[in-house]
């Protein structure tokens, strides 16, 4: 269980305008301006649960994920997990903990990813049977067969990750901080990591908490989303429940063959190129069958397609909305 | 320890990859070396009464200096080390349940016993070397049993030393400044240029109570023989004084740098 109360932290950040006079000038006096990571945060995640963490950038995301792992201090405010404040009892908060971070790296540049392997299972201590177990399954879930002989420097970016995210895994923790875990990797291995996230989360319990800027990472992972903008938390709810907020209507993408059709009540043109149509459609005016029925009795439809509102574009209202 | 030992493990696997640099290093050791033990012995020839140390004695030093160059040197940093500091890869070591002091001071050890391993060759060939210019092994059994502790714990002088520059980056972010200032100091004070035997007595009285005198000036002397007997022991004692004093200094100040360090960026 995670209670994090009325957390504040703010950061001092020198400042200066561009150009050499300004240069010389901030070596003798700088200027700092305070910036307001986190403002009065505060939430509760219970034990197993999958947490996205969305926010525009410099939202204080990162600043959140830093204090929840122990290794910063916040200004004011409480925080505990499993019974424990993370940055007073640090080395015995992070033993209960896994963190990828993204943009950071933690294994050996330069030696096999196996030997960054035996490394945190000797740091961790963990036991020679669980490693090699937890190694088969990460290997075979990730796919990383191959890659434990490569030194890191030669993997790509998604390699890379994936022998990230194993890595943060090997001591069996109880709790999971990614922090944008999918930044970089193909389509392939996007899948095939959020697919282990899940597995992790429904077969061993671990509670999850992610920030991503991939709405789509938050679509197939998360039942569960905190909106954090300015330093404050701003939304806290199902992603069911957000978009039923946001409007409701349907994009209607057909194709046809022959004459242009006309649109109906309730439908708005949105984009029209020879034989093919994109319409916004109200579905309390005119339900989608009945749009399809009307469009179909014009022309010769060769493909329809309809979707709702992306989580891409639920977000980037919910942005507008809060101004932030 | 167990934890301390595989840190040593892969920063020894990780050090012994770089061929060409040993091989390079070994190659200037041994020019450097030969250098210096042909400028002293115009010297001694110029003047053989006036010389401070036995010329045997000398030319051990010099030689000795060269092959555990790397072991003693105070600013063979770790990249690595100064690049988390830097890009704040250091967040991960920040979530490791293990004390990041002891972390480091295995890393920064590793990497120069690893490097140090592939010099010992340079042993053989000096000390095949005809007279004047060869190393000489010790005068006795006593002064090779000395010595080896004397080295371990030189060892882990120049690396506690090196600790503190590292906790300096917590709050200087950036390594070069104290880099520099501290190369410029112990190539001189440790005994590095001149043995402290050919500095003038003042000087000699300030520099032989630093933590710096606690370096490579205590096993090259040992092992050459100019510091013998009990002087030995007392240079060992001498040691293990600043070994612990500096520890608990390093430990102190990363202690209290930790708690204020912020991992900056996302």
């Amino acid at each position: 269980m995670i209670n994090f109360q009325n957390i504040n932290k703010t950061y001092r950040v020198a400042k200066r305008k561009a150009g050499f006079g300004n240069a010389v000038k901030a070596l003798f006096s700088r200027e700092y301006e305070l910036v307001h990571a986190l403002n009065d945060v505060s939430f509760t995640i219970r034990d197993g649960e999958m947490v996205g963490y969305i926010g525009p950038n410099g939202a204080g995301k990162s600043t959140t994920i830093k204090i929840m792992c122990g290794i910063l201090t916040p200004d004011s405010g409480l925080c505990d997990i499993g019974g424990r404040t993370p940055w007073k009892e640090r080395v015995a908060h992070v033993r209960e903990i896994g963190v990828v971070f993204g943009q950071r790296s933690q294994l050996w540049w330069d030696v096999p990813v196996i030997d960054s392997f035996e490394l945190i299972r000797d740091i961790y201590k963990v036991d020679e049977k669980l490693y090699k177990h937890n190694l088969d399954e990460l290997s075979a879930l990730l796919d990383l067969t191959e890659l434990l002989k490569t030194p890191a420097r030669s993997l790509s970016l998604g390699q890379r990750m994936r022998c990230e995210i194993a890595a943060s895994l090997l001591h069996n923790p109880k709790i999971l901080f990614l922090d944008e875990p999918t930044i970089g990797l193909d389509a392939v291995s996007k899948i095939a990591v959020r697919h282990f996230i899940k597995k992790l989360n429904i077969e061993h319990g671990t509670t999850v908490i992610l920030t991503t800027h991939d709405m789509q990472d938050i679509e197939a992972l998360t039942e569960r989303i905190l909106l954090i903008g300015k330093g404050r938390i701003l939304l806290d709810g199902s992603l069911a429940e957000l978009k039923k907020r946001s409007s409701e209507r349907k994009t209607l993408v057909v194709e046809y063959n022959g004459n242009s059709p006309e649109i109906g009540e309730g439908m708005t043109l949105s984009e029209a190129k020879e034989g093919r149509l994109v319409i916004v459609l109200d579905p309390a005016v005119l339900s989608v069958s009945n749009a399809i029925a009307h469009l179909a009795a014009q022309t010769e439809l060769t493909d329809v397609s309809v979707s709702g509102v992306t989580a891409e574009e639920m977000v980037a209202a919910l942005y507008k909305e809060y101004r932030i | 320890m167990k934890t301390y030992l595989a840190i040593f493990r892969i920063r020894f696997i990780h050090g012994v990859q770089y061929r060409i640099v040993v091989f390079s290093r070994l190659f200037t050791g041994f020019l450097w070396g030969m250098m210096m033990v042909l400028a002293y012995l115009a010297f001694y020839r110029a003047n053989p009464t006036n010389f401070p140390m036995e010329l045997s004695q000398l030319v051990s030093y010099m030689w000795m200096q060269q092959v555990l160059l790397i072991l003693f040197s105070v600013v063979f940093t770790d990249n690595e080390i100064e690049s988390s500091v830097e890009n704040g890869s250091i967040a991960y070591e920040l979530v490791r349940p293990a004390d990041l002091y002891g972390r480091w001071f295995s890393r920064a050890c590793a990497s120069r016993v690893a490097f140090t391993v592939f010099s010992l060759p340079m042993l053989i060939v000096v000390l095949l070397l005809p007279e004047p210019y060869g190393m000489s092994l010790p005068p006795d059994i006593f002064q090779f049993m000395m010595f080896l502790p004397s080295v371990i714990l030189a060892l882990g002088v120049t690396v506690s030393f090196t600790m503190l520059m590292y906790v300096t980056m917590f709050y200087t972010i950036s390594f070069g400044g104290v880099y520099v200032m501290v190369i410029a100091a112990t190539a001189f004070f440790t005994g590095a240029v001149v043995p402290f035997p050919f500095l003038p007595p003042p000087v000699r009285t300030v520099l032989e109570v630093l933590p710096f005198a606690a370096m490579q000036n205590m096993p090259l002397r040992i092992y050459s023989g100019n510091i013998a007997g009990t002087d030995a022991l007392r240079g060992i004692v001498f040691q293990i004084f600043w070994l612990v004093l500096l520890i608990a200094a390093g430990k102190l100040l990363m202690h209290r740098a930790l708690k204020k360090v912020i991992v900056q960026g996302g």
